[in-house]
């Protein structure tokens, strides 16, 4: 099992652009966290530090106990898998299936294993038809899902979602909202970026929202998007989806969801 | 005005059409959406309404493409940019690559165009306001966000100040407030009579700023009216859009056998 810590981090980009100024954080193995804030508030930057592509100022990352200081990217992507916000960043195979064959086949795995971690993570993304397709013959939302793909089928203990849903119309976001569920299912961490609100108050246990490179509030939808924390969301750019501003102007609490809206309404009578 | 007639197009290469009979009319000062799943033609028609298609990424086309009156095949393509301006989802698609600032980037634009050096310098300055990122005009686009760089593609877009605008998913990458931004620069330009048509999943963002909504399935437009009842419609969700989250609430009340209109207290 791999948990993360971040400890006391800091990034400074060249250019002196400081865009992580001081993370804690400690996620756990098999949790599924969203991370929320406004555009350029250090959520890339931050979960770029998970696999090694970016290396800290000061301060550290514990990936499974382990300083990420002393391991490679090629050590860490076996055990965190990274889909990035834009698809053409990790998708260079003529194929479809040779995109999603790539990432296991590094790792070792051979024939019939490598076989079905294809074929399940094709299966997953809904992308079984098109296997023997060109990459670029896709659009860039099925691009999207193939860049996911590829990373499912690495079988990583931690899987970091980079906007997964931007530019999914309702069934691709119903497929990546469904990953979510069966990847966490499988005991495995999930972490996503988003900007979607009913996404992350949905299909989240556990949000953290960060402002100007720090965390600014961590809880369940529940509490981060209770009335009291609407001036720190607004603050970061963040809007509470309306199930929660609605059930709090009505006094049933806190209501992120739909779901939760309805049963409060209804215990109400 | 834009206005499109019988308007039939077939990517080069593709088995089938992407656009199938296509009526439309986009006039002065309007926002018209246009929604409709993934493959369901919105792009192919963005890059035919800029006249890209076919002219630059060849493809065949049938019937006709009108801008202010005048047959758009009889335009010449470098007067195309001051005329419809087109913002594609991908800001990296859109940035010229070349410019060393967010200033120079935007400017980048209206300076081929030939635009005197003082309006240049003015138009500039007001499409960062507009868009609430002049404090990021001395950065390098290269090392922005993504949400970023997409409000500084829209920004190049609005310093052409072109009379029509095309816009593929503009906000996909934004936080909610940068897509409210973005709203609100669309509302703007409309009430300065721009014509808009914009791409858009977020049927949030359409409900409060478009007049008119389309939906498009296979290539051909199965939905069209004013966006409130078009946004309303229950056949939305089949055609694979997700409703706006005012009309997902009301359904889930109505399912749950409760009544919607105790909500309306509650609205700000």
């Amino acid at each position: 099992m791999t948990d993360i810590r971040v400890e006391g981090l800091v990034h400074v980009y060249e250019g002196g652009v400081r865009a992580l100024d001081g993370v804690d954080l400690a996620i756990g193995a098999g949790e599924r966290v969203a991370l929320i804030g406004q555009n350029g508030s250090g959520k890339t930057t931050l979960v770029r530090h998970f696999d090694g592509l970016l290396r800290p100022t000061s301060g550290r990352v514990l990936v499974g106990g382990v300083d990420a200081a002393e391991r490679t990217v090629a050590q860490l992507a076996r055990e965190v898998g990274l889909v990035f916000q834009d698809p053409d960043r990790q998708i260079f195979a003529s194929t479809v299936r040779g995109e999603v064959e790539f990432g296991p086949r590094n790792l070792g795995l051979r024939g019939a294993a490598l076989r079905s971690a294809v074929g399940e993570a094709l299966a997953a993304t809904g992308l079984e038809k098109a296997a023997d397709l060109n990459p670029y013959d896709l659009g860039t939302s099925r691009r999207k899902l193939l860049a996911l793909a590829s990373v499912l089928a690495m079988g990583t203990a931690v899987v970091v979602l980079d906007e997964p849903t931007t530019g999914q119309d309702m069934r691709g976001m119903a497929i990546v909202e469904e990953i979510v569920g069966t990847v966490q299912a499988a005991g495995r961490t999930v972490i996503a970026i988003s900007h979607d609100m009913r996404f992350v108050a949905e299909r989240f246990e556990r949000i953290v929202v960060m402002r100007q490179g720090r965390v600014v509030l961590d809880g369940s939808p529940s509490e981060v998007f209770a009335a009291d924390h609407w001036e720190t969301l607004r603050s970061t750019f963040v809007e509470p989806p309306l199930p929660a501003i609605l059930g709090a102007r009505l006094k049933l609490g806190a209501t992120p969801t739909d779901r939760a809206l309805v049963s409060a309404l209804k215990s109400r009578g | 005005m834009l206005t499109v007639n019988g308007l039939s197009y077939r990517h080069a290469g593709a088995l089938r059409p992407s656009l199938l009979d296509v009526d439309l009319v986009l006039g002065d000062g309007e926002v018209l959406g246009v929604i409709g799943a993934n493959d369901s033609g919105k792009t192919t028609l963005c890059l035919v309404l800029a006249g890209l298609a076919p002219r630059i990424v060849g493809g065949t086309l049938s019937g006709r493409l009108s801008i202010d009156g005048v047959d758009a095949g009889s335009l010449r393509m470098h007067d195309l940019p001051a005329l419809v301006g087109i913002g594609f989802d991908d800001p990296a698609t859109q940035l010229s690559g070349v410019a060393a600032t967010v200033f120079e980037e935007v400017a980048f634009g209206p300076a081929n165009l030939g635009v005197p050096r003082d309006e240049l310098i003015d138009r500039t300055a007001n499409a960062l306001e507009a868009l609430a990122i002049s404090h990021l005009a001395e950065r390098d686009p290269a090392r922005l966000s993504g949400g970023q760089q997409q409000l500084v593609a829209i920004a190049s877009i609005l310093a052409l100040r072109p009379r029509h605008v095309v816009l593929d998913e503009p906000t996909a990458q934004l936080d909610p407030s940068g897509t409210a931004l973005v709203g609100d620069a669309l509302e703007r330009l409309a009430g300065q009579g721009v014509s808009i048509l914009v791409v858009e999943h977020k049927t949030d963002l359409l409900a409060r700023i478009a007049s008119r909504v389309v939906a498009l399935d296979g290539g051909r437009v199965v939905l069209e009216g004013p966006a409130k009842e078009v946004l309303a419609d229950p056949a939305l969700v089949d055609l694979g859009v997700a409703p706006p989250s005012d009309v997902r609430l009301r359904r889930a009340l109505v399912t749950a056998l409760l009544d919607p209109t105790q909500l309306e207290g509650a609205r700000a």
